[in-house]
């Protein structure tokens, strides 16, 4: 086991992150168009996840108008977008 | 996002779910429907036209801006880096998706079977087609196609608006039926 800390520890401020240490996230908007039954359908498919979790993000898309369905690295938000966008979702890309 | 409304029809044909609509079933490994002549007509109509306007992308034209969002919304010049990466293949893959429509789908109508590649392939290409015209008749949540159609037909029955809902009804139950029948 580690001895007891003894030196303070500085905690970084979280203003100080620099920007690109941040998560990012893949955001799926509400639309008036695409089916429920497709956009669970796309979750799953693109992202493999289980059916109820699929489900459960498709109903925050239509309930709240909008959900996180992925995070991470910067680069990897932009192929997820771009996916969708092959899916013809409609996703942006932010800062978490 | 929606659910279908329960009736379609193509120009003046009007069909309830369940009652002559075509529809893909799952037959084994593929999803099997069987298009009328009118039918095939009318969907090798709008990937057509899918085709024509993915061809040379007018950037005003809203159904265009909805099928090729703004990644950065806030940012513009995070948004145009982004599109200049990805718009080109997103294109090529769209225009792919709504020519496999064409060349599955024969004039005269017939048996589609696809495997799940290909169902993922039309599936997409519905969905453009739907954004395209759902954009066009200004479709919002609270719409429900079958009064806007019954309202339309009123108005007058001969109209583009009728033709357009009358497809759009008869896109959704297609892909509804596409869906399921992948999920199965």
């Amino acid at each position: 086991m580690a001895a007891p800390q003894t030196v303070p520890v500085e905690t970084p401020d979280v203003d100080e992150v620099p920007d690109a240490d941040r998560a990012w996230v893949t955001i799926v908007w509400n639309d008036p168009v695409n089916l429920m039954s497709y956009v669970t359908w796309v979750f799953q498919k693109l992202f493999g996840y289980s059916r109820s979790k699929a489900e459960r993000l498709m109903l925050d898309v239509h309930h709240k108008g909008k959900a996180i369905v992925s995070s991470g690295a910067r680069e990897r938000m932009e192929y997820d977008a771009s996916q969708l966008h092959g899916y013809g979702l409609w996703a942006t890309v932010d800062q978490g | 996002m929606t659910r279908p409304s329960c009736t379609a029809t193509v120009s003046g044909r009007r069909w309830t779910r369940g009652s002559g609509v075509t529809m893909f079933r799952r037959k084994g490994r593929h999803c099997v429907a069987y298009f009328d002549e009118h039918e095939a007509k009318v969907l090798r109509q709008c990937a057509a036209s899918m085709a024509a306007m993915l061809s040379d992308l007018d950037r005003e034209d809203p159904a265009v801006m909805r099928l090729f969002p703004d990644a950065y919304p806030q940012d513009p010049d995070e948004a145009a880096e982004f599109r200049r990466y990805t718009e080109d293949d997103l294109k090529a893959s769209k225009l792919e998706h709504v020519t496999t429509i064409l060349s599955d789908l024969v004039e005269s109508g017939g048996e589609v079977r696809l495997n799940e590649e290909a169902a993922d392939r039309w599936l997409r290409a519905l969905t453009d087609v739907r954004l395209t015209l759902g954009t066009r008749l200004g479709v919002e949540d609270d719409t429900d196609i079958e009064t806007e159609l019954d309202e339309a037909v009123l108005q007058d029955p001969t109209s583009v608006r009728v033709g357009q809902l009358s497809v759009y009804g008869f896109l959704t139950l297609l892909q509804e039926s596409l869906v399921a029948a992948l999920s199965r």
